[in-house]
């Protein structure tokens, strides 16, 4: 098998299974080397590009990524900022320096206290957490609008091939939907209906999601119910 | 062999033929990572939760994760109605399991961290830990935990002077001869094993036999374990 045939090519492997041998792979995320061997620690799909090898895990808890854009609550407050619940294994921090203007000391209360929800975006995974920032268009402490938790293994189908299925979303309810990787959605829209709207919309793909044209289907489903009003 | 031939064992089967098997993924709405094993009639399914912060902080180990197994029989398995609850017996095969599994999980990546594993037998025909440690590593690989490799058990039984493999309630029982003896085996593919188990009376030469017989049989254990996660996946394609 040469590299460029494997392209692209999904399989999927359980733990312990030899996915590639030969010296010609690196073993990326999910994967481990043995010996000239790549090996699978991870139940998930198998994918390779330019002889990287990684599996994708389609179950299980979620796993934070950098760069990943999650919605999480806030469980505590410190003296260098916010600790956030994320729904992930390890607990997320929010420092100080990652919220834009200017935040006094004794006043992180005023900005988000115990409870708030908040989106935020993953900087970093080190060795003693998990680091966000809300530096960024979109994301800060949220003030108005519907949650909804779904299954994080369920987002990519929310989200869409390139946010297709997103934006359909989008556009038949007139919503802004901000969607957390760990499994949380953040709904806005001008009247509560339209977020109910989205929320059954969401409901509708998280059920459906084993079916292929399914951003066809969400379409059919939209004018279904806009004659059902 | 002869005698392996001529040996005829309470439901007709061969000495190294095993009871029919059945794997399902994914059971357990609710859980993480779920999974359902069956020898037969036993039938247990395993749920796991996490990984997730350890509860109370004191026990939190900061060099590895925790594994915490929590085999237990449903009052309904068997046909006495047994008491609902931990019991001696159940104490003990939770720990066991938990050795069993420890050597294949990747624990170290998850420091602070538990990782539950509930396994319920709803049904009992003997072997049940080690339909239990199935389910379990089918589970666990299903909630997405790293793991070297998956494990297979099986239990062996010395029935009178004959290895059996895959035993049942009414071999468990034998009393003809030399009694029974029950050995439980759990181990990877390439060979290694994590869990042995022995009650009973058996020589050095048998005991090498019965891990051989185990070695044969915990590949077709392994190929339904396959069968099983792949499956699962498939659906979603």
């Amino acid at each position: 098998m040469t590299k460029s045939e494997t392209h692209a090519d999904r399989k999927i492997v359980i733990p312990g299974e030899v996915i590639f041998k030969g010296e010609d792979y690196l073993p990326g995320e999910g994967t481990e080397k043995r010996g000239d061997e790549i090996v699978a620690i991870r139940y998930g799909l198998a994918e390779e590009s330019n002889g990287l090898v990684k599996v994708i895990s389609l179950s299980g808890v979620y796993q934070p990524r950098r760069g990943n854009v999650v919605i999480g609550k806030v469980e505590n407050l410190t003296f260098y900022g916010w600790v956030i619940d994320i729904d992930s294994p390890e607990g997320a921090f929010l420092p100080l320096q990652e919220v834009p203007g200017f935040v006094p000391k004794d006043g992180l209360a005023e900005i988000m206290d115990i409870g708030d929800m908040v989106a935020a975006k993953i900087i970093g995974i080190g060795g003693r957490g998990i680091d966000l920032t809300i530096k960024l268009r979109g994301l800060g402490k949220i003030e108005d609008g519907l949650i909804i938790k779904i299954n994080s293994n369920k987002v990519p189908r929310v989200i869409g091939k390139e946010g297709s299925m997103i934006n359909l979303i989008k556009e038949e309810s007139g919503c802004n939907v901000t969607v957390g990787q760990n499994g949380l959605i953040w709904i806005k829209g001008n009247k509560i209906e339209d977020e109910l709207l989205v929320k059954k919309a969401i409901m509708f793909i998280t059920e459906k999601s084993f079916t292929s044209g399914l951003t066809e289907e969400v379409k059919e489903w939209f004018e279904k119910e806009k004659k059902l009003k | 062999m002869s005698a392996a031939k001529t040996f005829k064992r309470p439901d007709g089967r061969k000495v190294d033929e095993m009871r029919k098997m059945e794997a399902k993924v994914g059971i357990v709405p609710n859980a993480d990572g779920s999974a359902m094993f069956s020898f037969g009639d036993t039938i247990a399914i395993a749920a796991v939760y996490g990984p997730r912060k350890m509860h109370p902080q004191h026990s939190q180990n900061p060099e590895k994760g925790t594994l915490r197994c929590t085999y237990s029989m449903l009052s309904f398995s068997v046909s006495d109605r047994i008491k609902p609850g931990p019991s001696r017996r159940s104490t003990e095969i939770s720990k066991i399991t938990e050795w069993a599994l420890e050597p294949i999980l990747m624990i170290h990546k998850y420091p602070n961290m538990v990782i539950d594993v509930h396994i319920n037998i709803l049904q009992a025909n003997a072997s049940t830990r080690c339909a239990g440690i199935n389910a379990a590593a089918l589970a666990l690989a299903h909630a997405g935990i790293p793991m070297r490799e998956m494990v297979s058990s099986v239990s062996i039984g010395k029935l009178d002077k004959q290895l059996v493999v895959d035993v049942n309630k009414d071999e468990e029982d034998w009393e003809e001869g030399e009694g029974a003896t029950d050995i439980p085996i759990t181990m990877t593919q390439d060979g290694m094993i994590t869990h042995l188990q022995l009650d009973g009376k058996i020589t050095s030469k048998e005991l090498k036999e019965a891990i051989e017989l185990a070695r044969k049989a915990t590949k077709e254990i392994y190929e339904v374990q396959k069968k099983a996660l792949k499956d699962s996946l498939k659906e979603e394609e």
